[in-house]
């Protein structure tokens, strides 16, 4: 060991200097955003809570074609359907179990008509389990709240598919 | 004085009752802390007699220390209490005959104290306290310098028990077994440690 | 205080024990605010350091982050898992949070300020920190479960081996101050170095002791490096793992509490306790009451400790014993022979 070494090593040198460092960066700015005030932008694509869609009329997207359910990996979707007064076919029953659902976003890409979608929102925790379990009133009035960044997003990410 | 009586019979009577209980427990990891508790009212029982720095003497080698290795050791045994009770009558008559020459001992070591036949510092208990020199003065005056032979004899035992204790747990270090040389882990330095290189594609590093 | 109860025309048994109960209230609660207050500043420096903001939420600037974890916590179901030993499981967490309260007791934080002026106050102080391994031991033990077990094997033994330095270093302080009572510890350190500065630490020989003090202080409250006994890389959360609700949050206090005292230790020892900092008259130091000197040196001292924690990476287990055993025994062994050797010489007993 040379003598260099050895002072270093008795005077804790590397200890010191590690602290200098770190003391260098306590006075930095801060790089994490200040989350619940802030937020990251977020893609287009994002895969966040489901929403059931409406058309600009009012009237509700989905036409019980059970494709979603089907493609479902975490079975996670549950349809009921029969026919409407006016010979429609609509869902009686919707739900989607969200502490089931992967959020592999397969749901939306089997959708024919854009129905169930995955939207930008990921702040939906809650204080009991039963919140999670999500039915068709739940995913309209979702949709309902989301669906103007909803649709900015899909018409955003219209020209890659 | 009311409350140093209130006190006295509080600790005196936690130390029998938990010392009771060290017998009595059927766990011996509860025997070991009931033994702790004991060790901590003795403590406290010489607070009352002015005897602070015996005190905390008790508390840091007794509580602090040895009860610790023993509750270490005691955690670590696996132990069968069928196994342990099985041989209870068998040695009946045996333990009956320990305690009956011990409690002898101490009923005659009682009556000849009590007597007087030996003149064992103050007759009545406890010594007086010196007034105005604190305990710790008092002791080390008396330690280095009327028991200063009987003090070092003391630390020889104790350096002789602790050499044994390494003796016998030392591992002989020539055998072959893995072992980390800590010294030239910390001798070692980036320049000697680490190669800096820029390998050409699909050539690798000789190291 | 007693006087003040016995004025208002108590006899003196319950004067004086009012008295206590108050003094002890007076010292156990804010003790408790400093310590919520303390955990909030740690994850402050520590997420600083790390480039990060912290707890903000709660409260102005999130001040009262620690207090909606506690309340949190309060309002959780204790868990005991029914291997455990129902009776130890429950006790340990409640004798490490009262042997972290005990030693506070004998702690001066002004010249009259203190709840028991002992002749052997940093014995008493040596013999509680003793004590604090016992909690983690039984709850490691009466958890029943393997990590909290392992945990406790390695607290037992870092403990008591940092035990023996801590020992050593108090010895030398003690040397030379010539007194057990914390109290003529601080008033020791008057004028101490260089005649102006009131500090043990910027004695030579002292100053190496206070380095071994420093460190054998976090070994001792195991805060990182020496964080050990609660490695999650290797025990999940150590003796702490089987807890949840109030009982952990006992041990939390506890840790706390125990990591506040070592940092009021490293003022009063080294660094002039409710002395100001330097003996000059220039301005005005010594209006200012003594527990705001040492409150400013034990936040300092804590912020030293936060800062060590954001630094420096965990101990490997071999290392730490033998850091302890073969580097701070023989070097603190070897200072109080100098130490000795030295106020012998100079005839500072006369």
């Amino acid at each position: 060991m040379t003598i260099a070494q050895t002072i270093k090593s008795f005077t804790l040198w590397e200890f010191v200097k590690a602290h200098a460092l770190t003391l260098k960066y306590f006075f930095k700015p801060k790089v994490t955003i200040n989350y619940p005030y802030e937020k990251n932008p977020i893609s287009p694509r994002f895969r966040g809570e489901h929403a059931l869609r409406r058309y600009p009329n009012g009237e509700e997207r989905c036409i019980a074609c059970k494709l979603c359910e089907a493609v479902c990996p975490a079975q996670a979707i549950t349809i009921e359907s029969e026919p409407r007064d006016d010979g429609s076919r609509r869902t009686t029953r919707y739900d989607i179990d969200m502490t089931k659902c992967i959020y592999c976003g397969f749901c939306q890409e089997a959708c024919p008509v854009d129905a169930v979608v995955e939207g930008p929102n990921f702040e939906y925790s809650t204080e009991t389990r039963e919140e999670l379990l999500y039915d068709k009133a739940k995913l309209l009035a979702n949709g309902d709240k989301w669906e103007r960044a909803i649709a900015a997003n899909l018409e955003a990410d219209a020209p890659y598919r | 004085m009311t409350l140093q009586v209130v006190a006295f019979y509080l600790f005196a009577s936690i130390v029998i009752a938990s010392a009771v209980m060290v017998i009595l427990a059927r766990n011996p990891v509860h025997s070991v802390l009931w033994l702790i508790l004991a060790f901590f009212n003795a403590a406290g029982l010489m607070v009352l007699l002015h005897a602070e720095f015996i005190a905390m003497l008790v508390v840091i080698v007794y509580v602090g220390a040895v009860a610790v290795l023993f509750l270490f050791v005691v955690m670590m045994l696996d132990i069968d209490f069928a196994s342990l009770r099985a041989g209870f009558v068998k040695n009946f008559p045996l333990g009956i005959a320990v305690a009956l020459v011990l409690l002898a001992e101490l009923v005659l070591g009682i009556g000849a104290y009590r007597a007087g036949a030996l003149n064992l510092g103050a007759a009545e208990g406890t010594a007086a306290p010196i007034p105005m020199t604190s305990n710790i003065e008092s002791l080390g005056a008396v330690l280095y310098s009327e028991y200063l032979f009987l003090f070092e004899a003391a630390g020889i035992v104790l350096l002789v028990a602790m050499i044994g204790a390494i003796v016998l747990t030392h591992r002989d270090l020539r055998s072959p077994r893995a072992h980390q040389d800590i010294g030239k882990q910390v001798r070692r330095n980036p320049d000697e440690a680490t190669i800096m290189t820029q390998p050409a594609v699909g050539k690798g590093v000789d190291l | 205080m007693t006087e003040f109860f016995q004025s208002l025309g108590l006899t003196f048994e319950a004067a004086w024990f009012i008295a206590t109960i108050a003094g002890i209230l007076l010292i156990a609660l804010p003790l408790m605010l400093a310590v919520a207050m303390i955990i909030y500043v740690d994850r402050k420096v520590w997420a600083a350091i790390a480039l990060r903001r912290g707890p903000n939420v709660v409260g102005p600037f999130g001040l009262l982050q620690s207090f909606a974890d506690g309340l949190k916590v309060f309002l959780q179901e204790t868990i005991i898992p029914s291997a455990a030993n129902k009776g130890l499981f429950l006790i340990a967490p409640i004798v490490t949070f009262t042997v972290a309260l005990l030693a506070w007791a004998v702690i001066p934080f002004g010249p009259e300020a203190v709840l028991a002026d002992i002749n052997v106050g940093l014995l008493y102080v040596l013999a509680i920190s003793s004590l604090g391994v016992y909690g983690v031991v039984v709850s490691g033990w009466a958890s029943n479960s393997k990590y909290p077990f392992f945990s406790a094997m390695r607290a037992a033994a870092q403990m008591i081996s940092y035990e023996v330095s801590i020992g050593f270093v108090l010895v030398c302080v003690v040397l030379w101050a010539g007194t057990f009572n914390m109290n003529g510890i601080v008033l020791a350190q008057l004028g101490h170095g260089f005649g102006i500065v009131n500090a043990f630490a910027f004695n030579l020989l002292l100053f190496p002791m206070w380095v071994v003090f420093l460190i054998s202080a976090l070994a001792e409250t195991a805060r990182a490096p020496f964080d050990l006994t609660e490695a999650e890389s290797e025990l999940v959360a150590g003796y702490q793992t089987e807890y949840s609700s109030m009982s952990f949050a006992l041990f939390w206090l506890g840790e706390y509490a125990n990591v506040l005292l070592m940092c009021t230790l490293n003022a009063i020892l080294f660094f002039g306790g409710w002395l100001p900092p330097l003996n000059i008259d220039l301005i005005p130091w010594f209006d200012i009451p003594g527990f705001v000197w040492l409150f400013a040196k034990i936040f300092f001292f804590f912020f030293v400790f936060s800062w060590i924690k954001a630094t420096v990476p965990r101990f490997r287990y071999d290392q730490l014993m033998r850091l302890g055993w073969k580097v701070f025994l023989p070097l603190s062994l070897v200072f109080v022979v100098l130490i000795s050797g030295y106020l012998m010489a100079t005839g500072h007993y006369s």
